[in-house]
């Protein structure tokens, strides 16, 4: 037999590099900003944040979650096993059986992994992640056999030197691997990495249930965005070392898709590369479209742009989250998108394209045209709309946003107007006091303006007396509803969607079936992925008569028009256009006509060329079937004033 | 060649207006200025501005084109900024003088450059696109012409221009730029414009344009008649003769007209 000391030895001196490495591995992250965490809370929190919430997210591929669970549940129990017994040497049989239980469990689990990795989809990085099964399988194996042989569960002198050797060797492999890599930045950095980002994370309301999809408010007296990896907080940090490589957010992001240069996995492993000091030489993964891999370079105090990634690769994104929503391991790719994005916009005065123009306008007329600021109500010259100013108080303030500027979008407030009519909806508008909502200023980096605009809103709407405000547009919803908070403005805010379907359900409206062909419904991420609401709009479309097809990507996974995140404004060019892409998932199922809930889609998708399905909002499908002579005449003046409306 | 550290340059800017909202800004051609300020001597060009100006107003969009400071002349509302200028440039060993075409707001007569190349007894040249070089103490400027025409023209340092809307466009601000430049007060002495405090002034009127109508067989005439600047009638070019000729014949046209008595 092989000396005694052989074996715990190797476990100690495994586990003694990984402390080392962790620590390492936590001081890197120590270098990012400060940002308060419960210790622990958070901690305390983990255990379940991974087993429900992570596993939430991962059970969507059902195969890959099952094998997920043996894989790692064996590691852990075997890992809490082996230091009784091969460190301490713990002779019971109470341990051993269940230590070769539980590498029999890792066993099955890494056999799973393995026959994935034979054929792995192109999302998948491949390099060091292609020898993990491998190690996972050679650690299961070894310590099973090794286990059984020091037990006395077989008959004595079984077990052969030679055996023995082998077993050790591959004992070392599966250590290395499993221990020395988790601290050192193996692919298992990301169990270790993965476990603390669970407990620091910085949205920590995303679990257990919630949402949390504002961004975060900036000190303007503070520092402007990110421009080095030690400018992001230090659990931002964490979180990028958390990635797991899996490429789910490369499989769903639309600008990846349409050929531009983001791929939201290699711009985390990028971030990586930063905070660690080096290059992207290592990097076995799908690149960024059309550019190469191996340029990237950095290290945590040196700039991120023109180092470690291209400015384009930042103003690609179109804030869509469906890598966010898509990602196992909960990364916030946005939020680090926008902080980057805000260096160079108020630090560098580098907005792309359009960009400065925009944001030259919102500075100067609150609106991002340019437009006359008191010709807000133009698009209403003829609705008689009751102003906010004259009435003081209504029940509902309609938020008309800048869609009042676009012949497009007027037909969609028009639409909008007239069912708040047909339901005797008490209701007013700001007229020319509205300004712009900060969404876009926001999403460009542009927090100053941002504020600027959102305080003089809120100052705004602080004058009147409403129960809730109810917009069209989602990108105002969003910000009204989530992002107007930190700075002091509470409000009910509801989506138009929600708004009519209550209107519908209260039995205030009534709606004749619809008439035209195949209809599909486009989640518009603002609405969706950002606020949760995936049910009214179909509500609403069933309440129509309407039957959906549903594209493949809908609901939470829904694609993109494109038109998020200022992206239309900054304009990066790709192979295809993301709107195109969109308009191609309705003609797979063969809709006539998509509806939208959002005017930017509206937009987007319109501008695909002809022959395409017909877009249109809900507020106009509802508009246009609306019953007139079915609405309960309580109020005797609705009757006339209704005939005049009509268009 | 750019930027030219030994080269120094100053931008004069006044506080603009945007057009549609009134509201207080970076005048476009005065931002055209800095703009070429920056090119041709980077963070080392010198702005200057006259009044009671503060960052909240056009100034800091100034300082946030990546200025490190700006000149503040302060002096009141009613204060004439012209022999201020002159004060204040006399002082300087500047070599090129930019300023706007004229102002978006106030009394935008657009004479400033002219008054003070007068005061100061230097060439002024209007309406430029560009600077391209200096050599030997003297600038190769480029004119902007009406439809697009440039003209090259070589000045001796030093010189007042007035930037054209042909000039490269300026930059974005920034807001950190704006919020770390600074405004350094010169306390000065500065006159009241006497014959200002005895006009009255109105908002302008919009008055109605009397439409052109142009008889044209072709679309290309359509194009032309639609882009052409109003030219001059009459009128004749010299392009031969000696300088001393050229001036005589300006010279009698100014007398002929009444300009110069
Ligand atoms: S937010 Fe959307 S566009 Fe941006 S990186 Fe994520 S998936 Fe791609
Ligand atoms: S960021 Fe998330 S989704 Fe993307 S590769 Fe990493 S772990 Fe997977």
């Amino acid at each position: 037999m092989l000396p005694e000391w052989l074996l715990p030895a190797l476990v100690i001196t495994a586990l003694g590099l990984f402390a080392i490495g962790a620590l390492r591995r936590i001081l890197l992250w120590r270098a990012g900003r400060p940002e308060p965490v419960s210790l622990i809370a958070g901690l305390m929190a983990m255990p379940r944040r991974y087993l429900v919430d992570l596993h939430h997210v991962v059970a969507r591929d059902k195969v890959m979650s099952n094998t997920h669970v043996a894989t790692a549940g064996g590691f852990v129990l075997s890992m809490l096993l082996i230091i009784p017994v091969h460190v301490f040497g713990l002779d019971s049989r109470w341990l051993t059986i269940p230590l070769l239980a539980a590498t029999v469990i890792m066993f099955t689990g890494a056999v799973f992994v393995y026959r994935r990795r034979r054929n792995p989809p192109a999302r998948l990085s491949k390099g060091p992640w292609m020898r993990l099964p491998k190690s996972l399988l050679t650690f299961s194996v070894s310590f099973f056999l090794l286990t059984l042989l020091a037990s006395d569960l077989l008959p004595e002198n079984f077990g052969h030197w030679v055996l023995t050797g082998v077993l050790l060797i591959g004992v070392t492999l599966g250590l290395a691997e499993l221990l020395f890599g988790m601290g050192w930045g193996g692919p298992m950095k990301h169990a270790f990495a993965g476990a603390l980002h669970l407990a620091f994370h910085r949205r920590p309301e995303r679990f257990g249930g919630g949402r949390s999809t504002g961004l975060k408010p900036v000190d303007l007296d503070g520092m402007l965005g990110v421009a080095k990896p030690s400018d992001f907080k230090w659990n931002q940090l964490l979180g990028f070392d958390a990635c797991v490589q899996c490429g789910r957010c490369e499989a769903v992001c639309p600008a990846f898709a349409a050929g531009q240069p983001l791929n939201p996995k290699k711009l985390i492993q990028d971030m990586v590369v930063g905070l660690a000091g080096g290059s992207d030489a290592h990097y076995a993964g799908s690149p960024y479209p059309g550019r190469d891999v191996g340029q990237a370079q950095g290290n945590p105090h040196q700039p991120i742009v023109d180092g470690l990634v291209s400015a384009e690769t930042l103003w690609s994104c179109t804030t869509c989250r469906a890598c966010v929503e898509e990602c196992p391991m909960m990364i916030e790719h946005v939020d680090a998108i926008v902080d980057m994005r805000r260096h160079l916009t108020l630090e560098r005065g580098e907005t792309p394209n359009k960009g400065a123009e925009v944001l030259d306008n919102l500075i100067a007329t609150d609106n991002p045209g340019g437009y006359e600021p008191n010709s807000r109500m133009n698009w209403a010259a003829d609705l008689a709309l009751p102003l906010m100013a004259d009435k003081q108080e209504a029940e509902v303030l309609f938020w008309v946003s800048d869609g009042c500027f676009d012949m497009r979008s007027q037909r969609i407030l028009r639409a909008f107007v007239k069912i708040l009519k047909a339901a005797n909806v008490d209701f007013a508008v700001l007229g020319n006091e509205e300004c712009d909502s900060g969404d876009v200023a926001r999403r460009l980096g542009d927090d100053a303006t941002f504020q600027t605009l959102a305080r003089h809103n809120i100052a705004t709407l602080s004058k009147y007396r409403f129960t809730r405000i109810v917009t069209t547009d989602p990108h105002a919803f969003h910000v009204l509803k989530n992002e107007y908070g930190d700075f002091g403005g509470h409000y009910d805010v509801m989506h138009h969607s929600t708004f009519i379907n209550e209107l519908v359900e209260q039995g205030r409206i009534n709606l004749d079936r619809f008439k035209g062909g195949t209809v599909t419904y486009h989640d518009p991420c603002y609405l969706g992925r950002y606020n949760g609401e995936y049910e009214s709009p179909r509500a609403l479309l069933a309440a129509l008569g309407i039957q959906v097809s549903e594209m493949e990507r809908s609901g939470y996974r829904s694609r993109c028009c494109g038109g998020g995140g200022g992206a239309p404004i900054t304009d990066i060019p790709g192979e295809h256009r993301i709107a195109d892409m969109r308009v191609d998932d309705a003609r797979k199922v063969e809709a006539e006509t998509i509806a939208v809930a959002c005017q930017q889609c509206t937009a987007m998708l319109e501008g695909v060329v002809e022959p395409r399905p017909e877009i249109r909002d809900l507020a106009e499908l509802v508009a246009d079937g609306l019953v007139v002579d079915a609405t309960p005449a309580s109020t005797a003046t609705a009757g006339p004033s209704l005939a005049e409306e009509v268009h | 060649m750019w930027p030219d550290s030994d080269l120094k340059v100053a931008s004069l800017v006044s506080n603009g207006q945007h057009p549609k909202s009134g509201r207080s800004r970076r005048a476009s051609q005065d931002a055209r200025a800095v703009e070429l300020a920056l090119k041709m001597t980077g963070r080392a060009a010198r702005v200057i501005h006259v009044g009671t100006g503060h960052r909240d107003s056009g100034l800091g969009q100034y300082l946030g084109m990546g200025l490190p400071e700006i000149t503040l002349l302060n002096a009141d509302e009613n204060a004439d900024a012209v022999p201020v200028l002159v004060d204040h440039l006399k002082g300087t060993d500047l070599d090129i003088v930019l300023t706007g075409i004229h102002a978006e707001q106030g009394e935008a007569s657009g004479m400033v450059p002219y008054l003070l190349a007068e005061h100061l007894g230097w060439p002024l040249v209007s309406h430029i696109a560009d600077i391209q070089k200096v050599e030997g103490g003297k600038a190769e400027v480029l004119q902007a012409l009406p439809r697009g025409q440039r003209r090259l023209l070589r000045v001796p340092l030093p010189f007042i221009a007035t930037v054209d809307n042909a000039a490269a466009e300026a930059r974005q601000y920034a807001f950190g730029a704006a919020r770390r430049g600074k405004l350094v007060d010169e306390v000065i002495d500065a006159p009241v414009d006497q014959a200002r405090l005895e006009w009255e002034s109105h908002p302008a009127k919009p008055r109605p344009k009397r439409l052109h109508v142009a008889k044209a067989k072709s679309a290309a005439d359509r194009f032309k008649a639609a882009t052409a600047k109003p030219q001059g009638q009459g009128g004749s070019v010299l392009r031969d003769g000696t300088d001393l000729e050229k001036a005589t014949a300006i010279m009698d046209l100014l007398i002929s007209e009444g300009v110069v008595r």
